[in-house]
Order: structure tokens, then sequence, then C-alpha cells
């Protein structure tokens, strides 16, 4: 099976966009998402059951009516994507703003979860040593709790970021199919499926294999590094 | 320096620690059984735990007063606090770790707690530039007892610090703490459910029951008043 150059062009085009989009709608996400994670981890509040079962949510609901929530919300007439066009002139919907948005809210979820489990398994009496040696809040934040939660802050990061590479159906609601705007591997796939385009598909299918492979990969090696005994 | 709880009371789950007490002297032993408050009052004073009621003193510094919902936090307390497993960061060296909380003594009469004071009456000089994860239990001890120094505490709570050690660390640290506690003058409230830990280095001990102080006093008159299973009265003597 050979490609032509134009469909080599297009796949490079769909992969490093599929790529790109997952990465960056992880790295929005991955700053409040660790926080939030230590925030559950680490502190009582009212209303965090309800921020906690919040934040799941788009684990366990069709990710299609994720897509369809955020349609609403950041549609022309929602209240926050009119808000943006008003004040920032910035269209979301139908753009690549909207697959990145899609890629956050599906990361979100699985970064919060291993954010938060990364954090609780930071042993609490050394922080609290730390505060007795005279650090604050943030200080012991940044120089105990992160440094000794990081494995598993990357190795959730990277699980966010395959998740946001498989994104679909999120993704087809709020940003549609729009060939060299909006167009993930997942889309392709579809796309190409529909029009019984096996060869496309299945390169299209062999490509997301190999990254989602990848990314697990390196997840599990992370946190393989993370179980390691530290001592002796 | 006098350490004062005022009628405190706090709780930990189902466990209610209701105490008041006035300590003073060089080593102060509290003693009692797993589950007794030990730990529990010390994260008080430390300020890891907040107290419901009642008021905790050092010297002239008041540290709790629920009633006036005040509270010194506890970066701020200047007391040390060494638990029972050290607690050495595990990702830093022994040199990062020694120097984390490192700050010159609030009192410029205190003896000098110098870092190559405390290396040497510790006898870890040659720990410095080791991983804290190849490290033994009774150099860990030593270690976290050198860090909490070199923060230069008005107060060192040391939790039960050779509970996990064999016979030979514990020798070879006892006499590590008395150096601290007369050297150093640096005061040392000290946990332990050992009687001998207890008698060989305070001059005064505090029994915690139930959340409860039950008695206090001398330790030569302590122990001699409870039946404390498998003390051996006087092993070492005072050091």
């Amino acid at each position: 099976m050979v490609l032509a150059v134009s469909d080599f062009d297009a796949l490079l085009q769909i992969t490093l966009f599929t790529l790109g989009v997952a990465a960056l709608g992880t790295a929005l996400v991955f700053p409040g998402g660790v926080a939030l994670g230590w925030l559950l981890a680490r502190k009582r509040w009212p209303g965090k059951a309800v921020v906690e079962t919040v934040v799941a949510l788009p684990l366990v609901m069709p990710p299609v009516a994720t897509g369809l929530i955020l349609l609403k919300l950041f549609g022309r007439r929602g209240p926050i994507g009119g808000w943006l066009e008003r004040v920032f002139g910035l269209d979301l919907v139908f753009t690549w703003r909207a697959v990145v948005l899609a890629a956050a809210v599906m990361a979100l979820p699985l970064l919060v979860r291993t954010a938060r489990v990364a954090f609780e398994e930071v042993p609490v009496r050394l922080e609290q040593v730390a505060r007795t040696l005279g650090a604050g809040p943030w200080r012991v934040f940044f120089s105990v709790s992160l440094p000794l939660a990081a494995r598993g802050l990357w190795a959730g990061g990277v699980l966010a970021f395959a998740r946001a590479l498989g994104e679909f159906g999120a993704t087809v609601m709020v940003a549609g199919f729009i060939p060299g705007q909006t167009v993930t591997l997942a889309l392709g796939i579809y796309h190409h499926v529909q029009l019984g385009q096996d060869r496309q598909a299945f390169t299209l299918l062999a490509i997301s294999a190999a990254l989602a492979f990848t990314a697990v990969s390196v997840s599990e090696w992370i946190l393989r590094g993370r179980n390691r005994p530290r001592s002796e | 320096m006098k350490l004062v709880l005022e009628r405190v009371q706090a709780s930990a789950g189902s466990f209610a620690l209701d105490v008041d007490l006035a300590l003073e002297g060089r080593a102060i032993g509290l003693y009692g059984d797993s589950g007794a408050g030990k730990t529990t009052l010390l994260e008080v004073i430390a300020g890891l735990r907040r107290p419901e009621r009642g008021c905790v003193r050092l010297g002239d510094t008041v540290l709790d007063d629920a009633a006036r919902r005040h509270r010194v936090p506890a970066e701020a307390r200047g007391i040390g606090y060494v638990p029972q497993d050290g607690a050495l960061f595990p990702h830093l060296s022994v040199r990062k770790n020694l120097e984390y909380g490192r700050r010159p003594p609030a009192a410029p009469d205190r003896p000098a707690l110098t870092l190559d004071a405390i290396l040497s009456a510790l006898d870890i000089a040659d720990l410095i530039d080791r991983r804290v994860p190849g490290l033994s239990g009774g150099e860990r001890q030593r270690v976290a007892l050198a860090r909490a120094l070199l923060a230069s505490p008005r107060l060192l709570l040391l939790d039960e610090p050779l509970s996990s050690l064999d016979d030979a660390h514990k020798g070879a640290i006892l006499p590590c703490l008395a150096r601290i506690r007369d050297e150093f003058e640096v005061p040392i409230l000290y946990v332990s459910h050992a009687a001998d830990e207890l008698f060989a280095l305070c001059d005064h001990v505090v029994v915690l029951h139930r959340g409860q102080v039950s008695t206090s006093g001398p330790p030569g008159r302590i122990f001699e008043r409870i039946a404390v299973p498998g003390y051996r009265l006087a092993p070492r003597g005072p050091i």
C-alpha cells in the first residue's frame, strides 16, 4: 500500500494538528487540574463533594452530551461564548479553538484524579515537619508536596494528553468536521469510514494506536519509577 | 523556658485531649501508652493541630488562644519537631535537608547552633553528602535532630525518636540528646513509652492516660509509683 504525496501531507497535517490540540488542551488545564487535585487531597471545604462530582462527569457522561453542553455554553448565543465574542471578539465554536476546548474538558477529569492521588501519597508528616522548620504554605507546596508528587502529576498529564488525543464526541459537537481546521485523527477515521475509504481510515487508525500506545507506555514508565522503592 | 497549656482541649477523631499543664525544665518527658494522647499534645504545641479550647504559651508568647481566636502558625513558632521516623525529605540530599530550615538563633546569648558544632555533636559529618534513601534508621534520626537544631528552635519536640531503633543505635543517640540538652541549651519535650529513655534523659516526667494528665514528677518517683511493663529501674541512670 503506497500513499500519495497529498495523502501523506494530509496525514501529517491531521497528526500534527491532533498532537498540537491535545498538548495545548492538556497544558491549559494542567495548572488548574494540579491545584484542584491538591485542594481535593489536602483541604476540607464546603461544596468539595459537588466539585469532585462535576469534575468527574466528563468521564462518565456520553462525550456527545458533554459536547452539547459546551456548544450551549460557548456558542455565540451562549453565556460564555457570547461574552467572549463581545469582549474579545473571539469566536470559539467550529474553529480549532473549540477542538482545544473539547480536548481540555475531556482531559481534566483524568488529570484531577491522578493529581489527587499523587498528592495523597505524599506523607502529611513531611509537610508538617517542613512547617515547623519555618516554611510557609507556598514553600511547603513547592519544595515538598510538588516535588514528591511530581511523578504522579507527570503520569497524569500524559494520561490526560492520551485521552485528549482520542477525543471524538465532544469535538464533533462543538467543532464540527471542517477539513484543515478542526479535523483530528478520531474525526478523520470516522469521516473516512463513512465514505468507505478504508485505506485512509486504517492508516489513521494505525497512527492513533501508535500514539496511544506511546502515551500510555510513557505514563506507565513514569509511574513505575514512582513506585520503585526510594530506599537503598 | 516555661511551656503552659491552660485547659487545652483538642480532638482527633473519637479521641479527646484535655490537659492543664505548666512545664519548665531542660528535658521534660511525656509518658503514656499508645493512644494516651502524647502525639496529639505535641501536635498542638507545634501548631499542627488547632485546640478547640484553652491557651498555649511558650515563655511570654501566646501561641494559641482559642477564646480570642489567636493562633501563631507552625512556621512562626520556632518549635522544632522530630517525629518517630525522622521525616527527612527523601527527594533532598542530607545537606539540603539540613539547610532547609536553617536560621540564626533568635536570642544572641544562646550557644551558637553552628553547622560544624551540630555535625560534630551528632557525629554526622561524614553523612552530609549522602542521599536520604541510603541512610540507616539511626543515621536518619541523627540527621533529623540536626535539621531541627539548625532551625534554632526555642523548644524541641521529640516524638518517640528511638522507638524504631535497636539497642545499639539507642545507646548511640541518647548521649547526643543529652548534648543537645546541655551544650546547646535547647529545652526538650521528649515523648516515649520507654521508661528507661525518660529516666536517662529527663528531669521531669508527665504521665498521660486517655488524653489526660494522670501524674507528673521526677522520673525516679514516677516510675517507682507506677507499674511499667518491661521497665528495668535505672538501666543506665541519668546521662
